[in-house]
């Protein structure tokens, strides 16, 4: 699975990088970076709660 | 087993719900009863950029019509719910009576109103897609005196918008410092730095006598005679529990229907988002929140706890965040902040336009608030999660760069 994350809508609320730290970071910057964009199938779960909980529904996941 | 699951509420927490349903498991039907005609839509961008038409209608769905099929969602706009008899396991839609075997109670809140201004063209609420599209067209008819009452986060983020399409704002509030009961004078003073400075006339410590107009608004009247002239009144003075169907119900209602630790209004009923009022074992009282991101999590919460009903489900404690933009500014809260709490700013400063505050009380840190400061906002809301101490928090400051 691939993370594809829609810059023109990331808002950098930084929700995803306290659900996924290993996955993404909001650095000091205040942008998205996304460290992992091919996550292991064992990350599917914190991925997943990504993607429902941004609240700009930026995140999705490609298979 | 339940054959049917019903959901009162067509919004963030009720779709959440009935995908969370699906999701696991659950293979009996899904009735979801929603009152407005609108297809499900997100509110957030309602005070900001929906409100000043940056964004279009398309981008505010909630769950597209191909989800709806696919999931087997039997979706029912337009229908409000007027009664529930808990006894007889029987809900009243549209006066219809519909009997469910499980129920998740997602209704919402309203905008609070103003006695007497419902007559009066020019006074609004902001709550609906129908709200902000109405406020928007106002603010493009030419009408450029712009009052709003409240300066609570609705009020700020309908200030921020309005003063930023170049319309004369003018926000009014009873209280001294905007949102200090929330936040502490410290921060309701930054907050209301932003606004002055942008242009934003902010007259504290006033109250409203009433909306004056005949056809039309014409001004609001303050208790001290003060008469300001308006073309447009915005009230933000908080929202309501949209409990009153539920008043014959024979559930608890006060401020909102009370729940359990789990969410759990009364055997297979269980309460989301913003009209449940829970008991947060982590807080060690009962509370209702009126966030996004809790709407969103306590929707699925509440779908899975109706599913799994069992003698030892873990209590739903979050430590609850929500965002606010204002301005160029992005507000974050995470924790629940009181202004007698210690405060301390602890990564830049106010003056930078972007700082990082912690609350702390009895030794305990309780709250992280970030001003365009999202990565330490995160930070620190693990740190609240894990139950760290003001100590630690410090020390954890100060090892940031």
């Amino acid at each position: 699975m691939r993370v594809v994350v829609d810059f023109d809508l990331c808002e950098s609320n930084a929700i995803c990088m306290q659900i996924a730290p290993d996955i993404f970071e909001v650095r000091d910057d205040d942008f998205l970076y996304v460290l992992e964009e091919t996550p292991s199938e064992d990350r599917r779960s914190s991925l997943e709660e990504s993607v429902q909980r941004c609240p700009k529904q930026a995140i999705s996941i490609e298979e | 087993m339940r054959s049917s699951i019903t959901i009162v509420g067509a919004s963030l927490s009720g779709i959440r719900a009935a995908e969370t349903l699906r999701a696991e498991g659950f293979k009996g039907k899904i009735k979801l009863f929603g009152e407005e005609e609108r297809t499900p839509y997100d509110r957030p961008p309602l005070s900001k950029n929906f409100l000043d038409g940056e964004m279009p209608f398309e981008r505010l769905s909630l769950i597209s019509e191909e989800k709806i099929l696919e999931l087997e969602i039997e979706l029912a706009l337009g229908s409000k719910a007027t009664n529930l008899d808990v006894e007889s396991q029987t809900l009243e839609i549209e006066g219809i009576k519909e009997s469910y075997d499980g129920l998740i109670i997602a209704t919402g809140a309203r905008a609070r109103k103003l006695p007497n201004s419902d007559k009066i063209q020019g006074v609004h609420t902001l709550r609906s897609i129908d709200d902000s599209i109405r406020i928007r067209e106002a603010f493009k008819s030419g009408k450029s005196k712009v009052v709003i009452v409240g300066a609570g986060f609705i009020g700020c983020e309908v200030a921020s918008t309005a003063s930023n399409l170049g319309l004369e704002v003018t926000v009014l509030e009873t209280q001294h410092v905007p949102l200090c009961h929330v936040l502490g004078e410290k921060v309701g003073t930054i907050i209301s730095d932003l606004h002055t400075t942008n242009g934003v006339e902010l007259n504290c410590g006033v109250k409203v006598q009433e909306i004056q107009g005949g056809d039309h608004v014409e001004g609001v009247l303050l208790t001290d005679g003060t008469l300001i002239e308006a073309d447009l009144v915005i009230v933000g003075i908080g929202a309501v529990p949209n409990t009153e169907w539920l008043e014959n119900s024979g559930l608890t209602i006060d401020d909102g229907v009370c729940c359990d630790e789990t969410c759990l209004a009364a055997p297979n009923i269980v309460a989301a988002g913003d009209v449940a009022r829970w008991y947060h074992v982590g807080y060690g009282k009962s509370i209702r929140l009126e966030h996004w991101d809790n709407a969103a999590e306590q929707g699925k919460y509440s779908a899975q706890r109706l599913l799994h009903d069992e003698a030892n489900n873990p209590p739903y404690a979050p430590v609850p965040w929500f965002w606010s933009d204002q301005f160029d500014r992005k507000i974050q809260l995470a924790g629940i902040s009181s202004p007698e709490d210690e405060f301390e700013v602890v990564v830049d400063s106010p003056q930078e336009g972007r700082f990082t505050g912690i609350y702390g009380n009895e030794g305990k840190l309780r709250a992280v608030i970030g001003i365009n400061r999202p990565r330490h906002v995160m930070q620190f809301k693990s740190l609240i999660e894990k139950g760290s101490s003001w100590k630690e928090a410090l020390e954890f400051a100060s090892g940031i760069e």
